[in-house]
């Protein structure tokens, strides 16, 4: 295949010392911007693009996604350790990541992340070599419609995440979605809810909530219960890495199912925190002990992480393949390849195949890398548990300030995420969901945003949203996610369910039901 | 609590500090004027879009001239403020009145945001230090569309009166703007989408999800290279300079004005502009006048110009104040029309 030996250029191209060198420099870059909530991927690469002005175009871009690769899985050692995402897109992580290191299982839990991540990531890597033609065009059919369809599956896909009553779950949403409207609104320029306080003009940064609503606020919940971290094993071992290594097959239907959720969400472009937020939502659903989520559940780590990278790699498809970023990441590398001297498009593809195989066999060999490179951190970051929460709480709380200044620059933002803190620990003390109110408002503006612009489009008319395969598709498809607790307590009946089940992974994808049975 | 970002106090002192220096040095040289003012710390180029934006690519592509070249002692901070249509951005530099330390990069949009919306600043909260080039607009249809030129776009425009669609990037923006005045010029009515930045109005019409867009040029190169969607009209009152062909033997300098085609706008262009806090000292205006006059005049300057399809044209004093206060009424009295502006 033509591809294939384009592919093996790119190798050639890459596989040199001084290129090998770059991409461990960059993940560990990444690594390091990744696990320092608020400076994240996006503003990491920013950071070290002027350094590459003056390198050449392949050597720079592998420099720039490898640090990608890195922020990626530095993003889910935070959320894993201290409940604090680094990223976005690890905000899913911390659901079941968190309590399983809390059990004392930290090790599992970073294995399970990191190697799930690694195979996303690898297989949106394929994806990109086999059908970049394709999938690029299947992307252009995506509209505003299309777009607010897959936001409403994803946030359908959510309800019934929380085990908390639906009353508190909806209370959670919409508080989300008032935070998402604060700024200003693109469709009509105005500004909303900002009561003339100068530095809400640029909205309310989602990492601003998410280190007040699940950092800080754990950390008091945390010193109520006496001052240490629960259940710290006494050994880490490199045996613990290998076992739970072999025992990831056993996750295959939800690694298949997340990877497909992050390879298709990267792709139009939704982007990775969609896929993580769907595809946690999506095991919990399916899985045969939903009650286990939220405890410390593997399928509940596996899941986001394979959809987060896998839509992280398959976002820089629409990058190459039609010049427009997919990610918040791919934007800031696109204003580079212009910094450079390229002009992103379909015709880099062309124009320059060096660079762009040469970028798409860095990403195998980089996440290789990135992998390796985790792994071996793993017994590290697990140790910091052991290190007593007299010295590790103040470290954290210096650390996420430090994080909340980076978003903006801005000392308003500590006092937002102070208030954000003590949503976080009303929440938890009057047993809200913070889950859904992190949801919404990440994806609720973008979500207003695209059913806005359809209204514009259809002149007011609700049509629109069935108006071709596509989009009816979808938003069937959430309907259904909907009403599907419903359905399940009407019939009540547990056995029904369960065969149910058995059949509804075999609808999206031609796999076998569940190979732990 | 939030009147704590405002203090103005802690950048003020460096000024302070450094007035009787520059005086001292003014008065020692004959042709003082270039060392009146030197930065003393790191400068920061405030950025008022999204990392990878235009406005983010022109301040980059200063920095790295800057860089390349040793045009300044003090190294150069690039912070990115572009929420709220870039309104973060000019809150932020407007907010610290007289630091010369904030270079703030922008469009026309300093001006005219504070038009339509109830907006933090004024316009008058930061003065204009240049203007560096001018962003071309032109008319975009998909590749395939049947339109061969702008006036059969338009006719058919006449005959579809409401239905088909512009994408632009934000709401009332530069784009809208220019919508407002192609349909007030033409006696057209077309329903503009505002997306979130050139980038989606132009998957959008790629995709052929609307019917046109007025991008910039550099937002829509690649794609044209392609054959996805083509050019029909420059907004430019003579026709791009030739360069090298792009599409199947055509190349900018091929593309017919807008007003040859009979759309009576003559000139509709956006000016890349760079921005001091009003009440920094004239002698930093100075400097950064002098600073970016030489970016202008270097070889990578000409390469970015080029490359990105815009026109060189640096304006300072008197002559960008001028402009400016044009540009603003022409664009004013579209707003009133509207029924935009803020009253």
């Amino acid at each position: 295949m033509n591809n294939l030996s384009l592919l093996m250029d790119g190798f050639a191209t890459i596989l040199t010392w001084n290129h090998l060198m770059i991409m461990v420099i960059g993940v560990m870059l990444g690594m390091l911007v990744g696990v320092l909530p608020g400076l994240g991927a996006p503003n990491g690469v920013s950071l070290l693009l002027p350094l590459t002005f003056t390198m050449d175009p392949v050597s720079a871009i592998i420099l720039l996604s490898c640090m990608y690769w890195g922020a990626l899985f530095g993003g889910s050692t935070t959320s894993i350790l201290f409940n604090i995402p680094g990223e976005p897109s690890s905000v899913a992580t911390t659901f079941d990541g968190y309590p399983m290191a809390r059990n004392g299982e930290a090790t599992r839990a970073l294995t399970l992340a990191f190697m799930s991540a690694g195979l996303g990531a690898l297989a949106g890597v394929v994806m990109i070599t086999l059908l970049a033609n394709w999938v690029a065009q299947f992307g252009l059919k995506f509209s505003s419609p299309e777009y607010f369809a897959v936001y409403f599956l994803a946030f359908c896909s959510f309800i019934g995440m929380s085990s908390s009553a639906p009353s508190k779950t909806l209370v959670s949403m919409m508080l989300g979605l008032a935070f998402a409207t604060v700024g200003m609104d693109s469709v009509s320029g105005g500004l909303r809810l900002t009561f003339g306080i100068p530095d809400l003009v640029k909205g309310i940064s989602f990492l601003v909530a998410v280190m007040g609503l699940f950092g800080i606020a754990e950390l008091m919940v945390t010193t109520e219960e006496g001052l240490s971290f629960n259940g710290i094993k006494s050994r880490i071992r490199i045996k613990d890495i290998l076992r739970t290594m072999a025992e990831l097959p056993r996750y295959w239907v939800s690694l298949v199912r997340s990877i497909l959720i992050g390879i298709w969400m990267g792709i139009t472009p939704a982007g990775p925190t969609a896929a993580s937020f769907m595809s946690h939502g999506l095991a919990k659903r399916f899985s045969r002990h939903p009650e286990r989520f939220g405890k410390g559940e593997p399928n509940g780590i596996v899941s986001p992480e394979a959809a987060d990278h896998s839509a992280g790699t398959s976002a820089l498809l629409p990058m190459l393949a039609l010049g427009v970023p997919g990610s918040a990441t791919a934007a800031v590398m696109m204003g580079g390849l212009m910094i450079w001297g390229l002009t992103p498009g379909p015709m880099l593809f062309i124009t320059r195949p060096d660079f762009v195989w040469g970028l798409i066999a860095s990403m195998y060999l980089g996440n290789v890398v990135a992998v390796i490179l985790v792994l071996a951190t793993v017994p590290l970051y697990a140790s910091i548990l052991r290190v007593p929460f007299a010295i590790i709480g103040p470290v954290i709380v210096a650390v996420i300030f430090t994080g909340v200044y980076q978003v903006a620059n801005s000392t308003f933002d500590f006092w937002l995420l102070l208030c954000f803190a003590l949503l976080g620990y009303l929440f938890k003390k009057l047993d809200y969901p913070v889950a859904p109110l992190v949801l919404t408002m990440v994806l609720g503006h973008r979500a207003e945003e695209a059913f806005r612009q359809s209204m514009v489009m259809s002149d007011g008319s609700l049509t629109i949203f069935w108006s071709n395969s596509l989009v009816t598709t979808i938003m069937g498809l959430g309907a259904l996610m909907l009403v599907w607790p419903l359905i399940s307590k009407l019939v009540g009946l547990r056995g029904w369910r369960q065969r149910l089940h058995r059949q509804k992974p075999g609808d999206h994808k031609p796999s076998t039901p569940d190979s732990r049975a | 609590m939030y009147l704590k970002s405002f203090s103005p106090a802690m950048k003020a002192r460096p000024t302070v500090k450094l007035k009787p220096l520059a005086l001292f040095f003014a008065a020692l040289t004959v042709s003082g004027s270039a060392l009146a003012w030197q930065p003393d710390r790191p400068v920061e180029f405030v950025v008022t879009s999204g990392a990878g934006g235009g406005t983010d690519t022109f301040a980059r592509t200063v920095q790295s001239i800057i860089g390349k070249h040793q045009l300044m002692d003090k190294s150069v901070i690039v912070s990115n403020k572009g929420g709220g249509s870039g309104a973060e951005g000019y809150v932020y530099s407007a907010s610290s009145k007289d630091d010369p330390y904030k270079l703030t990069f922008g469009t026309n949009n300093e001006y005219l945001l504070p038009e339509v919306g109830e907006m933090p600043y004024a316009a008058d909260d930061l003065q204009p230090v240049a203007s560096m080039a001018m962003d071309e607009f032109l008319i975009w249809v998909k590749g395939d569309a049947k339109y061969a030129s702008a006036k059969d776009f338009i006719d058919a425009a006449k005959q579809n009166p409401g239905k088909m669609q512009f994408a632009g990037s934000q709401s009332k923006d530069t784009d809208q703007t220019l919508v407002s005045m192609i349909e007030e010029t033409t006696g057209t009515d077309f329903r503009y989408v505002p997306f979130n930045g050139g980038s989606q109005a132009l998957v959008q019409l790629a995709g052929g999800h609307v019917d046109a867009n007025v991008n910039n040029p550099n937002e829509n190169l690649g794609q044209w290279q392609a054959g996805m969607i083509k050019p029909l009209c420059v907004f430019s009152p003579e026709q791009l300079p030739k360069g090298e062909p792009v599409y199947e033997g055509k190349g900018w300098g091929d593309i017919p004005t807008c007003q040859s085609q009979g759309i009576d706008i003559s000139e509709y262009r956006m000016p890349r502009t760079v921005w001091l806090p009003a009440g920094a000292p004239k002698e930093a205006v100075t400097y950064y006048q002098d600073l970016l006059k030489k970016v202008s005049e270097t070889p990578e300057w000409k390469d970015y110009v080029t490359r990105t399809v815009q026109t060189s044209q640096f304006l300072s004093g008197d002559e960008l104040k001028q402009y400016i206060d044009d540009n603003a009424s022409t664009v004013k009295k579209v707003f009133e029309q509207e029924g935009w502006s803020k009253s």
